[in-house]
């Protein structure tokens, strides 16, 4: 995986036709994006309602402030799959902060374990949406049909060496979930590898 | 030893003994539990002994816990309505889409999302296309994705109007009608359509939506040429919107997932279009024998005539006078002879030849010849 993705002419012209105010280019940047915003955001905060304010948070937030994107960064996507990731885990530190204050179960270290394993677990989602099909494949093979590496390789057509190398790799690739980032600095989702 | 252990071993018993650069290729598979036994048994051994590997082999370890089955969460089909509006009140377009395009926008995105997760067999279920044709009902078989193929060679018709490519490319129709453009894609194809055609559908009305925002007001007289008719580009939106709709539930049921009408906003226009379309119609198939021939008390252009009162009942319903005798006279209170009541989605289907004219569930009053002439005349709209 390349460590910087160059943005493709799409993510510009998108970004310029937000900043002129096209309704018409938020609805297909919804139409892009909708389902991954989403699904991350759910990933955190595990309930379908404040994944929807979330999802609704991250698109007023790219329309309102389309040029906060820098495409020599990295691809919309990204950007925009870090940018959930933090009003994600923003959400549930609020929630779970509310409920500890009323007295609800736990530690503040617990929240704080809380909030970062669902971090953790949302970029891990996004780092094997956007890894290689390849890897995808051979993992999904691997650990979803519970195929041996010699049975992933013929499934794939591939020699038994590569399918050892695609397992390897895509794990490396998505250990780098579990990176810290320095404090303050966007996270750098999937980009960390 | 257990037997367990003893499977570890190699072929005549003795442990397999592998290179370091063997054992550290097979840290992701190992991880996995994707290794035979004998070689899981060699990594482990050698754990032991190589911090690197042993590292590795625990940071692998770790991300498997990672992997997570992707649930399939449907998005609920009106947060795009919600997060737009949300969007557009915080911060208003300066380009927005036109009010009557915002239904084919809303379709178009509503059926982008159905197609989601469909797989081969999805794309490839049949399909039977319904519609009225000289009263009687017609049927045309096609597959999901033939329906998508059908749905992008008509939308086409409004992009060649707004100078857009035509996704016909050098296939020619007999005429430019939407059914000929239709059969001619079929044809052209060397196989059946496939899911490769959402892509160019999707992309089309995109294109549709952004090029109307721009074209705006300077619209107005713009007209889409149908062939036999032409519409004005707004009627003609609102017509695609309806269309795509239409044969969106064609393709839910033929899969069997549920479909829900478009919102109420969207519906009333798409009724409204039909309420408006329905005078020139009866006086087509006046012309044509097909409608009770009027005593012709001649109505002046703009003067009060006979009228149905159509009542559209629901979300998105409202109340239509429909001039009979002439599509230049005005819909009248006073002239009312009938009176239909429907519901709004029921209506849309009888215009969309889903349902036969005299099956549908209407609330009837009056002139029953008027009611008969004006469901027959909804159900005449439809086509392919």
């Amino acid at each position: 995986m390349p460590k910087r993705d160059v943005p493709p002419r799409w993510d510009r012209k998108m970004q310029q036709r937000l900043a002129r105010g096209e309704a018409a280019a938020l609805g297909e940047l919804y139409d892009r994006f909708a389902s991954l915003v989403h699904g991350l955001a759910h990933r955190v905060v595990g309930d379908e309602h404040a994944a929807d304010g979330i999802t609704r948070d991250v698109f007023a937030h790219v329309w309102e402030h389309p040029d906060s994107y820098d495409p020599k960064q990295g691809t919309l996507r990204s950007w925009i799959a870090a940018l959930t990731n933090r009003l994600a885990v923003q959400r549930l530190r609020t929630t779970e902060t509310a409920a500890l204050a009323r007295g609800g179960p736990g530690t503040p270290e617990d929240l704080e374990r809380k909030v970062r394993h669902a971090s953790v677990a949302a970029r891990a989602d996004y780092i094997v949406q956007s890894m290689p099909a390849p890897l995808r494949a051979a993992l999904e093979l691997a650990y979803f049909q519970r195929r041996d590496y010699h049975q992933t390789a013929v499934d794939l057509g591939v020699t038994d060496d590569e399918a050892r190398r695609r397992l390897r790799l895509g794990l490396q690739l998505l250990a780098t979930a579990h990176d810290t980032e320095a404090p303050g600095a966007p996270p750098g989702i999937g980009g960390a590898a | 030893m257990t037997d367990e252990h003893r499977a570890a071993n190699g072929p005549d018993g003795t442990p397999l003994v592998l290179e370091h650069h063997v054992l550290k290729s097979l840290l992701g598979a190992w991880a996995l539990a994707a290794c035979a036994p004998a070689e899981a048994e060699a990594v482990e051994e050698h754990l032991g002994d190589c911090g690197p590997c042993a590292d590795e082999a625990l940071r692998l370890r770790e991300a498997v816990g990672l992997l997570h089955r992707p649930e399939s969460l449907d998005l609920d089909p009106g947060l795009r309505t919600r997060v737009l509006d949300s969007c557009l009140e915080r911060r208003p377009a300066r380009i927005p889409v036109p009010e009557w395009a915002a239904g084919y926008d809303a379709e178009t995105a509503r059926l982008d999302a159905l197609l989601q997760d469909f797989g081969d067999s999805e794309w490839h279920a049949p399909v039977r296309l319904r519609w009225y044709e000289a009263d009687e009902a017609s049927t045309r078989r096609t597959t999901v994705a033939g329906v998508i193929a059908h749905l992008l060679t008509v939308d086409g018709l409004v992009a060649v109007a707004l100078g857009l490519d035509d996704p016909l490319g050098d296939v020619t129709p007999a005429r430019p009608t939407p059914s000929d453009r239709t059969e001619a894609y079929w044809r052209a194809a060397h196989f059946p359509p496939t899911r490769s055609v959402r892509a160019p559908w999707r992309e089309q009305s995109h294109a549709l939506v952004r090029t109307v925002s721009f074209t705006g007001s300077g619209t107005g007289r713009m007209t889409v040429p149908y062939g036999d008719f032409e519409l004005p580009l707004h009627d003609a939106m609102l017509d695609r919107a309806f269309e795509c709709w239409v044969h969106a539930e064609d393709i839910a049921e033929a899969v069997d997932y549920p479909y829900d009408p478009p919102s109420g906003r969207h519906l009333h226009r798409m009724v409204d279009l039909a309420a408006r379309m329905l005078p020139s119609v009866l006086e087509h198939r006046r012309l044509h024998g097909l409608a009770a021939p009027v005593e012709r008390r001649l109505v002046a252009a703009g003067e009060p005539g006979r009228s149905l009162r159509l009542e559209i009942e629901g979300s998105g319903g409202g109340e239509w006078l429909i001039p009979l005798d002439s599509p230049a006279a005005k819909g009248s209170a006073e002239h009312e002879v009938a009176h239909v009541a429907l519901d709004g989605a029921e209506f849309c289907r009888l215009a969309a030849g889903h349902v036969a004219p005299r099956e549908a569930a209407a609330g009837q009053v009056g002139d029953r010849e008027a009611i008969r002439d004006v469901l027959f005349a909804a159900a005449s709209m439809s086509r392919m």
